[in-house]
């Protein structure tokens, strides 16, 4: 039962054409034991994670409603494909007669390894992993901890299932900021303040929001507490003032502002103080994100006429650049919870969500899509996916590029986009 | 050098320091840095380039080389009118993903610095905009590399910077909407607002 843990584990190995292939015919041949084997196992282990590691197989029975369509929704952004019994590894069954019931047991289960060779499957004994009954709150929430619970047992990782997202929504002339569940439903409106509102982003650990709001006519950062309503102007410096983005403590926020001239990268305190300008040229630059280790702030530019990911230390210095061969024109980084994975947005044509190992490298373009946003379990993605002349958000689970739509605030009519995950 | 071109940009900065001075609240919070100088948005009316310490120079071009021309502050003209049909015709068009004013749109800036000079007491709002080809944070940006970029045109051409705001929507508000190039070269545009005292 370990093939499933290897695309938990993700590593920066660098990873070329001509050692992938060699490691992938070793692995073939059952030789993977070589010398060489942690660089080789976790090249494999890279190439599984994005996009082609196969989803986990359950099967879910017994369930009904919107608790079945949860549990699925649930699962499939977190690595799950609901299959028959007899193509079940794990079996989840249960009921929602008034409250949630569930019960995990392994199932039987064959597959297959990505990495060319053939792993056996075993036959296991029906067992049970747990049986758990929920209640209280809603009957969402119920079936919402249940598939939290089936995560954590199953794959160790705590799941994002309770977790919640802020996004913008666009009804035409204005737009507000809402917060929801992280799968659209339970929305609340945020701000009212009848203009263009946008670009939110949650305070780490607090209930908390920085986001900009034209309310004063111009881009203003705006802070505001989310348990009292308070909020205040946290920027409103001449010019642009947008992209507020936290630091992983708490402590800082990196944002956009023009006031010199051009739209530059600025740090400050959380209190506003101690306001730093980090990047200093002529070409605009947007979107600032942090390394969880609160010493980067990585940003998209066009330094040298050219669109590309740059980081640059929060004690300032020369930005560094950020390769993502293979796709173009990058922007809208966001830098994942474990600190392995820059997610970010390429423009070719249309737009797509890609992934890039976050000292740069290649680039892997995994669906249509934009601006997005890493999960507190740094495997599963929030983005925009364009839906007609609208956007919709969208989860996308990386290792299995299985993805679901969440439900829309606002109607078919609205555009909801630039979802910030609370984490 | 002119000694009274340099008096007035001292009187200019002086002007402008009072008015933010007594019009400004301070961002909640933000702190003045120490040995850095002017942080709040107040002071941002002292054009980048300028020395504002010893000696005041006279604008040049070459000033806005690298940092850009600072805008104003924020607020400048609260409770001025508005007026959007006065400069509709000067509405300046970019080529995609780029923010410098083309040499076939520069007359309309022209004609935009013309109709300051006939109307002293009038000011403008440079209103930059995207098409949707970009991401929403990127396009921010954009356009506000845009609205400086006519911006600088204008202080270029004689216009007191002061009489000059600029805004981005980025690609928030649209002047067509569909979603293809006929659409997208009418939406990538700086919009020319005119404003009169209240």
């Amino acid at each position: 039962m370990k093939y499933h843990a290897t695309f938990l584990a993700p590593t920066s190995a660098t990873c070329s054409p001509v050692r992938l292939i060699l490691t992938l015919f070793l692995c073939g041949l059952g030789l993977a034991k070589l010398s060489a084997q942690d660089d080789t196992i976790s090249i494999s282990r890279t190439a599984n994670f994005l996009g082609q590691t196969k989803p986990i197989p359950i099967c879910i029975s017994g369930f009904s409603g919107e608790v079945a369509s949860v549990l699925k929704f649930d699962l499939a952004v977190m690595g799950f494909i609901d299959v028959p019994l007899d193509a079940a590894q794990y079996i989840l069954s249960g009921s929602n007669n008034g409250n949630v019931q569930g019960q995990l047991s392994l199932g039987r289960t064959v597959s297959k390894s990505n990495a060319g060779g053939t792993i056996t499957g075993e036959v296991s004994p029906k067992s049970v992993l747990f049986s758990k009954s929920y209640s209280g709150a809603s009957i969402r929430a119920q079936a919402h901890r249940l598939a939290d619970d089936i995560v954590l047992k199953i794959t160790g990782v705590n799941g994002i299932a309770e977790t919640r997202i802020a996004f913008k929504v666009d009804t035409g002339p204005t737009s507000e900021i809402y917060i929801a569940d992280f799968d659209g439903h339970n929305p609340q409106a945020v701000t009212h303040d009848h203009t263009i509102v946008a670009a939110p982003c949650w305070v780490p650990g607090h209930f908390a929001l920085y986001y900009t709001s034209y309310k004063s006519g111009t881009p203003n950062i705006f802070f505001q507490n989310l348990s009292s309503g308070e909020r205040n102007n946290f920027a409103h410096y001449g010019g642009m003032n947008s992209s507020a983005a936290v630091s992983p403590d708490g402590r800082k926020v990196a944002m956009i502002l023009s006031k010199t001239g051009s739209p530059d990268v600025y740090v400050c305190d959380a209190d506003g103080g101690n306001l730093k300008q980090l990047t200093k040229t002529r070409e605009d630059e947007s979107s600032p994100c942090w390394s969880p280790d609160g010493r980067w702030i990585c940003f998209a530019s066009k330094i040298n006429e050219r669109r590309a990911l740059y980081k640059v230390s929060v004690d300032g210095g020369e930005p560094i650049r950020i390769p993502t061969s293979g796709v173009a024109s990058p922007s809208e980084p966001d830098w994942s919870p474990d600190g392995k994975w820059i997610a970010f947005t390429a423009q070719m044509g249309g737009f797509e969500i890609c992934v890039v190992p976050a000292q740069g490298g290649t680039a892997t373009p995994l669906v249509s899509g934009e601006d997005p946003s890493w999960a507190p379990n740094s495997r599963t993605l929030v983005y925009a996916r364009r839906n007609g002349g609208n956007r919709v958000l969208s989860l996308l689970d990386v290792p299995t590029k299985q993805y679901k739509d969440a439900s829309r605030v606002s109607g078919s009519a609205a555009s909801n986009s630039q979802p910030s995950w609370a984490r | 050098m002119k000694l009274t071109k340099l008096s007035n940009l001292i009187m200019l900065g002086l002007a402008l320091t009072f008015v933010s001075a007594g019009c400004k609240k301070r961002p909640t919070g933000v702190t003045n840095l120490p040995g850095q100088g002017r942080t709040r948005p107040g002071d941002t009316a002292g054009m980048n380039g300028l020395d504002q310490g010893n000696g005041i120079k006279p604008f040049d071009p070459s000033m806005v080389k690298d940092g850009g021309l600072a805008p104003n502050a924020a607020g400048s003209h609260d409770g001025w009118k508005n007026d959007p049909d006065a400069l509709k015709a000067q509405t300046v068009y970019f080529d995609f993903d780029k923010s410098a004013v083309k040499s076939s749109e520069q007359p309309k800036l022209d004609e935009v610095a013309n109709y300051l000079r006939s109307n002293p007491n009038a000011a403008v709002r440079v209103e930059g905009n995207c098409d949707e080809r970009g991401t929403e944070e990127y396009n921010r940006s954009l356009g506000e590399r845009r609205a400086l970029a006519a911006r600088e045109v204008l202080v270029r051409l004689g216009v007191d910077p002061s009489r000059v705001d600029t805004v981005t929507y980025g690609e928030d508000k649209p002047a067509v909407p569909g979603h293809d190039e006929s659409a997208w070269s009418k939406n990538r545009r700086d919009d020319f607002i005119v404003l009169t005292p209240p």
